[in-house]
């Protein structure tokens, strides 16, 4: 069957796209807020505020004649990420692993680029190529974040990040997104990354997708998924859960990195995280949603919401019943 | 709750105001819901013909009476030299022609093109009470055979309907007897017959009058009117057909005169003479009722498209089509899942699509598209700045145009000059935008959203150009309030796109497998 049915779905409390942008993002995230999260050097900014961990600014070009100090801005540093301030989707980032005298820069996959090639790079950004609706943008170069040693066998060629889906300060969901060849190196799911759910209770992995289809070792290292189980989990509960204090938004997706020697940081936030965590945790957001909707207020701390959710969303605490499968907006 | 609630109201209420309008126009104005409904419309021609004695003359000859089921477009008057007067009377309308002297042949002319409305109006209702017959005058014989035909007759009969269609049955029948001879005497005429059956009915104590009409029948000269009987029965008037007995008036029948007054008078001519010609022409009702409702300055058609300059109409014909593609874009995009690349290109495509008949479009597309792809690559190389590419990107569009018209051109093949009419902007910004995501996120999801972009186009095109949503669209405008209606509640829907049956199904399937 290439298709199931709309029922099997509902009941399984798997949430739509109609659904999400709906019930969730139209009802829980204020326009207003947005640019807090889209524009990712004010969420650099409010993050360091807020004490949170984040990859180090090296430096930021926004205008098209500063492209040319590009090279003297870039010259201290061996490895960098050059992303743009409001890129979406992990459009328009560059890594660079090292550089060499001659001005050669390396890519992860060992692709050589001249110095015009960043600048070219660099000034795309800037007119707007990768910002939504083509808005002029700017520059970011950050300290590229060092694999930790426990992703080392399940990477291929980039830094695995965790997305976590934070619905009303509560971590909900989570999922491990893994680089493979297929996805070059970069963390998206529809462009060939495997989706690793991961249990919220403990950090350990549960269930293991590569374009929607369930894959029990990595592609391309051959590593199972059963004994993959991420360290400082509860340090990265507490940063994302924080993220709902720093932003306000009711509904929002938290993307975090292990850095080896840095530990468990923010490296972006979204307003309108997508819905494929559903297929990789094999479970649907709606119960989960439904049963943090019923609350008439929130727990007051991070802490104190990342244990719930630890208790409730853990995988085997049962703790739902099946009436709770529709969330608030199905039920008026 | 309380945003839902008002929502769904406003949705009733633009829906009912919507729908209401659509069949207030199709019901009282005459709008035809659907583009081939055609109505005949009948020209007729009375031509009246005397003899002029040298004095003054005054001719005056019956018309037609205006009915709510006929709608006259036209009502002409000829004659050469005479002053003319329409005369409103008693008994109806009358035309008279007027002239100081006049002799030798002369002739009047008279022409009506009329057709009958679709709505059927009630029977006519009696205006005020018929006066109670009189009491016809027979000799003692006649009076005789009357009694007991009539005697004969109402045996036979339960009320009165039947008791007059028994009577004209009788009256014609084949065989007849004593009385029915003594009483048509030999070669009746019909204007005599008519007289008898008003008269035996007036004996019965029942009104009745002479009706004179025509039957129109395509490419008819020389007609002459035809007698019915009209009898008042039960508060109105029913119309008997004197020689079947038949009730009603029968179809392409026009009534031309009620009541005994004489259809023709000639004063100060002889030898008047009045023939009828018909012809038959068959219009679209739509064109009909529009040129009705803005004679007679109906409200809404006065503040309709209709009242625009037809070249302002034309333009609203293909705006008033993009509120479909609208509709087919929510659909696609919300119950269906297709990603397209920009929210409403694929209506702008469709627009073009219309313009350039669908293949020849979608190949000139694809040609244009692709090759701005090629040369677009190599732009990205070139190193540029956004705007200045974009620019380039635009000319670059410019020229391929200009190249494909010319080169199909030097081939003849002319459909492909039609190139001109997409828009290059969208174009260029399509190009620009597929470049993009071929490098970043590969050629396959330009295939996905290139190809949802042209099928949501080409599935718009169909709905745009079918002729009878086309005639909807622009006819009935109010049709937008009802599509304004289905967008917002389609903005509800938060159910699972079709896409997503797809995208989620192997979770189906793992649950499955989980449960043994």
């Amino acid at each position: 069957m290439l298709l199931t049915s709309a029922k099997k779905l509902r009941s399984m409390g798997i949430i739509g796209m109609n659904q999400r942008n709906f019930g969730l993002i139209s009802r829980y995230n204020p326009r207003h807020l947005y640019p807090l999260v889209d524009d990712k050097l004010k969420t650099k900014l409010l993050a360091q505020k807020a004490g949170i961990t984040v990859p180090t600014l090296l430096g930021t070009v926004e205008f098209q004649h500063d492209v040319k100090l590009l090279g003297e801005i870039l010259q201290p540093h061996e490895q960098f990420v050059i992303k743009p301030a409001k890129g979406s989707g992990g459009k328009g980032i560059l890594v660079i692993v090292k550089h060499d005298e001659h001005r050669h820069y390396f890519k992860p996959s060992g692709e050589t680029l001249q110095l015009v090639d960043i600048k070219r790079h660099v000034s795309n950004i800037i007119s707007g190529l990768h910002s939504l609706g083509g808005k002029t943008d700017t520059v970011m170069i950050e300290s590229l974040i060092q694999l930790d040693p426990v992703f080392a066998d399940y990477s291929y060629e980039g830094i695995p990040d965790i997305r976590i889906i934070v619905f009303r300060g509560y971590p909900i969901m989570a999922m491990l997104r893994l680089t493979t060849h297929a996805s070059d190196g970069k963390a998206n799911l529809h462009q060939g990354a495997v989706g690793v759910g991961i249990d919220i209770g403990t950090g350990s992995a549960l269930h293991a997708v590569q374009f929607g289809k369930t894959v029990l070792h990595h592609p391309d290292t051959q590593k199972t998924f059963s004994e993959l189980v991420i360290p400082h989990w509860d340090k990265l509960l507490q940063l994302a859960a924080a993220c709902y204090e720093m932003t306000g938004l009711g509904y929002l997706g938290a993307d975090l990195v292990l850095d080896r020697d840095k530990g468990p940081m923010i490296i972006e936030l979204n307003a309108r995280p997508g819905l494929s965590i559903q297929v990789a945790n094999f479970a649907g957001l709606a119960p989960r949603v439904a049963l943090v909707e019923s609350f008439e207020s929130i727990d007051a701390t991070p802490g104190q919401r990342v244990l719930f959710s630890k208790t409730h969303f853990a995988t085997g605490s049962n703790t739902l019943s099946p009436r709770q499968e529709r969330t608030r907006e199905s039920d008026d | 709750m309380n945003a839902k609630l008002r929502l769904y109201i406003l949705v009733i209420l633009l829906m009912g105001l919507g729908i209401g309008l659509i069949l207030y126009k199709h019901y009282v104005l005459g709008f035809p819901l659907l583009p081939d409904h055609k109505k005949s419309v009948w020209t007729v021609e009375a031509k009246v013909d005397f003899t002029a004695r040298g004095d003054p003359v005054i001719v005056s000859f019956a018309l037609p009476p205006q009915t709510p089921d006929i709608i006259f477009t036209q009502e002409e008057f000829a004659s050469p030299d005479y002053g003319f007067s329409e005369l409103p009377s008693t008994a109806g309308r009358r035309a008279q022609w007027s002239k100081r002297t006049a002799s030798g042949p002369q002739t009047a002319y008279y022409r009506l093109s009329m057709y009958e409305a679709d709505h059927n109006v009630a029977s006519q209702q009696a205006s005020d009470l018929p006066p109670e017959p009189e009491k016809p005058e027979f000799d003692e014989l006649h009076k005789t055979a009357a009694t007991t035909l009539l005697e004969q007759v109402r045996n036979k009969s339960a009320n009165t309907e039947i008791l007059v269609r028994e009577l004209i049955v009788t009256l014609n029948s084949n065989t007849p007897n004593q009385n029915q001879n003594l009483l048509l005497k030999e070669q009746a005429t019909e204007d005599y017959k008519t007289q008898l059956i008003i008269d035996l009915l007036a004996l019965e104590g029942i009104s009745a009058r002479i009706v004179r009409g025509l039957y129109l029948q395509n490419n008819r000269r020389r007609q002459s009117l035809s007698n019915f009987v009209e009898v008042y029965i039960g508060n109105e008037w029913l119309l008997f057909n004197q020689t079947t007995g038949k009730t009603g008036k029968p179809k392409n029948f026009l009534v031309w005169q009620r009541g005994d007054e004489s259809l023709l008078d000639v004063v100060g001519g002889k030898d008047s003479q009045i023939s009828f010609s018909i012809i038959k022409n068959v219009h679209s009702t739509r064109n009909l009722a529009v040129k009705d409702n803005l004679s007679k300055q109906a409200t809404l058609m006065d503040f309709s498209i209709y009242s625009l300059p037809i070249e302002q109409q034309n333009a609203f014909k293909v705006i008033l089509l993009l509120p479909i593609g609208a509709l087919i874009v929510v659909i696609m995009r919300l119950l269906i899942g297709i990603r397209t690349s920009g929210t409403f290109m694929p209506i702008l495509i469709a627009l073009a699509l219309i313009q350039t008949t669908l293949i020849s479009g979608i190949i000139i597309f694809l040609l244009v598209v692709s090759t701005g792809l090629l040369i677009r690559s190599y732009l990205s190389r070139l190193n540029l700045l956004f705007v200045a590419r974009i620019s380039a990107v635009i000319i670059v569009v410019i020229i391929i145009m200009a190249g494909i018209s010319i080169v199909s051109n030097k081939f003849g093949i002319d459909q492909a000059m039609t190139v001109t009419f997409f828009p290059m902007i969208i174009l260029s910004w399509t190009i620009e935008r597929m470049s993009v995501l071929w490098e970043e996120d590969g050629p396959r999801e330009v295939l996905i959203q290139g190809g949802g972009s042209l099928l949501t186009a080409i599935i718009a095109y169909l709905f745009m150009t079918n002729r009878t949503i086309e005639y909807l669209t622009f006819n009935f405008p109010e049709l937008m309030l009802v599509n304004l209606a289905l967008i917002l509640v389609l903005g509800q829907y938060t159910g699972y796109r079709l896409s997503e049956l797809y995208r989620f199904h192997s979770l189906e399937r793992r649950n499955v497998t989980h449960q043994r």
